[in-house]
Formats: C-alpha cells, structure tokens, sequence
C-alpha cells in the first residue's frame, strides 16, 4: 500500500472516533491523499491554499481551542518554509499540532532541488517539545500514527507519499518512541531511518556473504531518540553505521553522534546526504547519486570494522 | 469607561517602570481598545481563566504584553505586586504575550503576522464548537508588513468568520520610522474591504467609538470585521507621545513616572 493511502485510512478511522481532529491542507490534498476525508469529514477539514505559515498558524489556533489538528505539506514546506511559525506558534506555545512532512528527501524524485528536503529533521529537531518520526513503511506508519495521535503535543512526521518497500509484516507491532531491532547481529550495529531502512536491510545480505552479521536498528523517531536500545546494540558491536534519506548535518547521523560523544565515544560512520542540494531524478538514479545504496552502506559498514 | 482605561495607563506605565523601560509606545496606544473590550463585550471570568466558550483575544503585536498585563491586572486576574516583576528572570509576565504564563492570555505572540492566523484557527474552532464565542485581535499597522497577515486575512473571509473581530493599531509609527516612510499601508480600509471584511475606521483612542464600533461589527453576519483604530502611539501622555517613533522602546524614569502619573490624574 502507498504511504498515503495508510495515512489517510488510519486518519479516517481516528477522526471517527475523535472528532476533535482536524485535517489542513495547502493545496495539496490531492497529492497528499487526504482529498477522501474532506468527502467523510467536510466540516473538520481545511483547504487553507497556498499558504503553509499560515496553516500553521490556523492549526496553533485550533489546538489552542482543544482541537487536534494535522497540517500536511511536502516536507521542505512543512519546516525550513514554516520553521518560525512552528518554533512560535506551535512547539514554544506547546500546541498539540501534528505536521506531515511528504516525499522527505530523494522521495521528492522529480520535483528536484527546491522539492527536496535534506533538512527538514534538522530545522524541527533543534526546538523543545518537537518529537520527529520518519516512517519506514506503511503498517508501521498505520500503527505510528495511532500512537502520536495520541500525545498531547506537536510532532513532525515525515513520510514518502507512495508505494513503500515493505519491511515490517503484519506481525509487526509498533511501540512509541521504541527503536526496532529488524535483524539481530554482533559484528556491527546498522542504524536506520525512514525509507533507508528498506535499503539497509539489502545491505545486510551483501555483508552476510562475506561472514558478516550487522545487527539492523530501524530508529523510528530521531526525537527523542531509543537511546537505550542503540547504545546496548553499540557496547555489543562495537561498530557503527547511521543511513538516512536525509543530510548528515542535523539528522539522524548528527543525533546518534551525540549520543555516541557523551556515553561511548567512538567512530561513527554516516550513510546520508553530505552537505548538498537536492536534484531532479528517480528514487533509484538518486539513491546512487547520493551514495545511498545497499552497496554503499555494506562498503560503509567495511570501513566501519577497519 | 474613560476612568477605567486612565487605571490601565496607570498600571500599565508602572509595570514598566518598575524595571525601567520597555515596550512603552504600542502599549498605551492599546489601552482603549483592551478597556472596551475586557470591560464591557468581552464573555471571560479571572476566575475562570481557561472556561470553555470564553471570547478570546489574540494581542498579535505581542509587545504589548505590559498594557495587556495592566488590563489583566485590572479585571482581576494579576494581583498588582504580580505587575511589577515584568520581565524579572522567572516572571509570569514576559515583555511578548505568554499563554503558557499567564492566566488570561489566550495565544503566546510575539513573532510578528502569527498572532492573526492562530485567532482565525480559534474562530474556525469556535465555528465547530457551536459555543457562540467571539473571536478578538489586534494587529499593528507596522505588522501587517508581514505577509502572513494577508494569508491569515484571506482566509478569514473565505470562511465567512463574522466571529472574528480585528482591530489595526493604525498608529503610523515603526521602530525605525514612520510606517509612511518605511513601508506604507496607504489605504489600509481599502485593503481589507477588499479582502472581504466589513471595515470601519474610528478614533482609536475612543472608548465610546471603540464600543459602538464592536457593536456594529457584532452584528455582522457573513463578514470578518475590521476596526482600523487611528491611534496615538504612547497615549496619553505627552513626553511620551511628543518622543514620537522612539517611543516603541524607551526608558522611563521614576521622576518620569511620577510626572506622567501626575498628568494622567
């Protein structure tokens, strides 16, 4: 299933039970799939247009009433275009405003460079009260969703808007603020985010044949960060690697390097996008311009273990 | 009416005073206008600070908390040593309007443009809510520089929000200059009629025009409303009015204080 079709179906459900949720737009509920719910929902539903601050804005003002309002955009709109009024209005004021970030990184694919967000974690994660999601696929964005809906304050989400790579089945069973161990290992510790997860998770099979067992962490919230269970599987391996569809200055990398300094200090080799502008491309055309691939986090991992 | 808002300049100037400076200017010129509001249209209780179906106001020129702290003070929300640690390390009142501090603001502002988007978000929730509140804000003329204004404005009179009531501090004065010679509004009751909203243009210093003006707004039914009060930046007293766009910060005295009180008297 798409990212987006989870997303809208898990939200229809939600606002049926609670009809103190709301959806914004701007002007981009077509692409982002929540087109269905104002059909279901039209008095809980707002098309804002082309105005992101200002959806923003209206989603603080709903929340500040007991509302519990879900503004979606692309990501680069959602936070470097919004970044004050979501340090302002939303997480300073301690508004209970969820944001959807869509087609984070690569995942903006053909919209190219000004589309492409290699810094949205990093604009929301430096501001108190923000919790950062990047979803990995759809059964776990269905569950996650459920349990964010449920904190009485503001997150970012961000999340592809199309057909996931699936890496969870439906055994899965999501837990808030939890990490996930995908695939135990000792040799070293692999830690993922968001759609990278997918590509780590080929990389395991390219370090398995050279006798390699890399333990997979799906890290699911960079804020706050599973500090427990990543350190445990860090003093176990000794060695690690972070993947991110995301820039390396801000993200997950920075993050599990700050965590890394203060309680084990050691190397920590990054897979990620290094201090550059996005482009017009495919997923898999970028994914190697980048150096994203399962082959390059299975070179990265190697030069982790030297 | 009158008496009541000569209290609020009074408290207002001590709040100030009683660290030395501060948002002098933008404060008095709002003193009228908060003075209507909180004692004659507003639905609210100080006992009662967050009581669901309350009006609300939104002071989106945030730095005006001192004046909007005097009227709290006055209507019982504030007790008045409370008034004199503005922007003392710790206080409950920061110099830009806090929700999370204060009980009896109603939306934490400050960043310039946010505070009139988060009050049509209060007006839409109020719609939802069926509770028959009114929605109150108030912008300032250098403000509505930020585009966000627009957007917010915009979108009011999309959604036909006639709970919504906006007031321009229209009192011509920036930080760095008139607004006429920074970046002018020219014709701001043009510009918001054609917005969609009812436009009314009074003396902003006038708690009787200030009145009749909420009234008439009140009764509108498909329209936003915007009162564009022609003000005097720093109100009522005349060293402070006479110091012109320098007023929107300054020192004041206790010498100073004294001399103002004595004019307000």
């Amino acid at each position: 299933m798409e990212f987006r079709q989870a997303m809208t179906k898990t939200l229809a459900k939600l606002m049926q039970e609670d009809e103190k949720i709301c959806i914004l737009d701007a002007d981009l509920s077509k692409p982002n799939g929540t087109k269905p719910l104002y059909e279901q929902f039209p008095n809980r539903c707002f098309d804002i247009g082309i105005a992101e601050a200002n959806m923003i804005g209206i989603a603080a003002g709903l929340s500040a009433y007991g509302y519990k309002p879900v503004a979606f955009t692309f990501a680069p709109f959602a936070t470097r275009r919004v970044c004050d009024q979501i340090a302002v209005s939303v997480a300073y004021a301690k508004q209970n405003v969820k944001i959807v970030g869509t087609d984070p990184g690569i995942t903006a694919e053909l919209n190219g460079g000004t589309h492409m967000s290699f810094e949205d974690i990093a604009v929301v994660r430096s501001f108190p009260n923000m919790i950062v999601y990047d979803a990995v696929d759809d059964i776990q964005v269905s569950q996650a969703m459920k349990e964010i809906m449920k904190i009485d304050g503001p997150a970012y989400i961000r999340m592809p808007r199309k057909k996931a790579q699936p890496v969870f089945d439906e055994d899965y069973k999501f837990n808030l603020f939890k990490a996930d161990i995908v695939e135990e290992g000792t040799d070293v510790t692999i830690i993922a985010s968001g759609v990278m997860v997918a590509e780590a998770k080929k990389a395991l099979e390219l370090l398995k044949q050279d006798g390699i067992r890399a333990e997979l962490i799906s890290a699911n919230f960079i804020k706050p960060l599973d500090e427990k269970t990543i350190l445990e599987s860090i003093k176990k391996t000794k060695h690690v690697v972070t993947c991110e569809n995301h820039s390396l200055i801000g993200g997950l990398y920075s993050a599990v390097c700050e965590l890394v300094c203060k309680e084990c200090p050691q190397k920590v080799v990054g897979i990620g996008v290094k201090n550059r502008f996005g482009q017009v491309g495919s997923y898999a055309e970028l994914l190697k311009e980048y150096e994203m691939t399962p082959q390059d986090i299975y070179y990265a991992a190697k030069e982790s273990l030297k | 009416m009158e008496s009541i808002a000569k209290e609020i300049r009074i408290k207002t100037l001590e709040c100030i005073a009683s660290i030395g400076q501060g948002h002098i200017g933008g404060s008095l010129s709002i003193v009228d206008v908060l003075t209507v509001l909180y004692f004659k249209h507003m639905h609210v209780d100080p006992k009662k600070p967050y009581m669901m179906g309350r009006d609300r106001l939104v002071v989106s020129k945030g730095h005006a908390g001192p004046a909007v702290y005097a009227t709290l003070c006055q209507k019982g929300y504030i007790p008045y040593d409370e008034l004199l640690t503005l922007n003392r390390i710790h206080t409950k009142l920061p110099s830009h309007c806090d929700m999370n501090k204060t009980p009896g603001i109603d939306m934490t502002t400050g960043s310039l443009g946010q505070g009139l988007s988060c009050a049509v978000g209060m007006a839409l929730a109020s719609k939802l809510a069926k509770d028959g509140a009114y929605i109150y804000c108030i912008v300032g003329d250098g403000e509505s520089q930020e585009g966000q204004i627009w957007e917010a404005s915009m979108y009011a009179a999309q959604k036909k929000l006639s709970n919504l009531i906006v007031f321009l501090d229209n009192n011509g004065m920036q930080i760095d200059d008139y607004t006429k010679n920074i970046n002018s509004l020219i014709d701001p009751a043009k510009k918001w009629e054609s917005f969609g909203f009812y436009v009314q243009e009074i003396i902003g210093n006038s708690t009787i025009e200030i009145d009749s003006a909420i009234q008439k707004a009140k009764a509108q039914k498909d329209k936003p409303s915007m009162i564009i009060l022609d003000t005097i930046k720093g109100k009522g007293i005349s060293f402070i009015e006479t110091v012109g766009v320098s007023n929107h910060s300054m020192p004041i005295t206790k010498e100073q204080l004294d001399k103002a009180l004595e004019e307000l008297k």
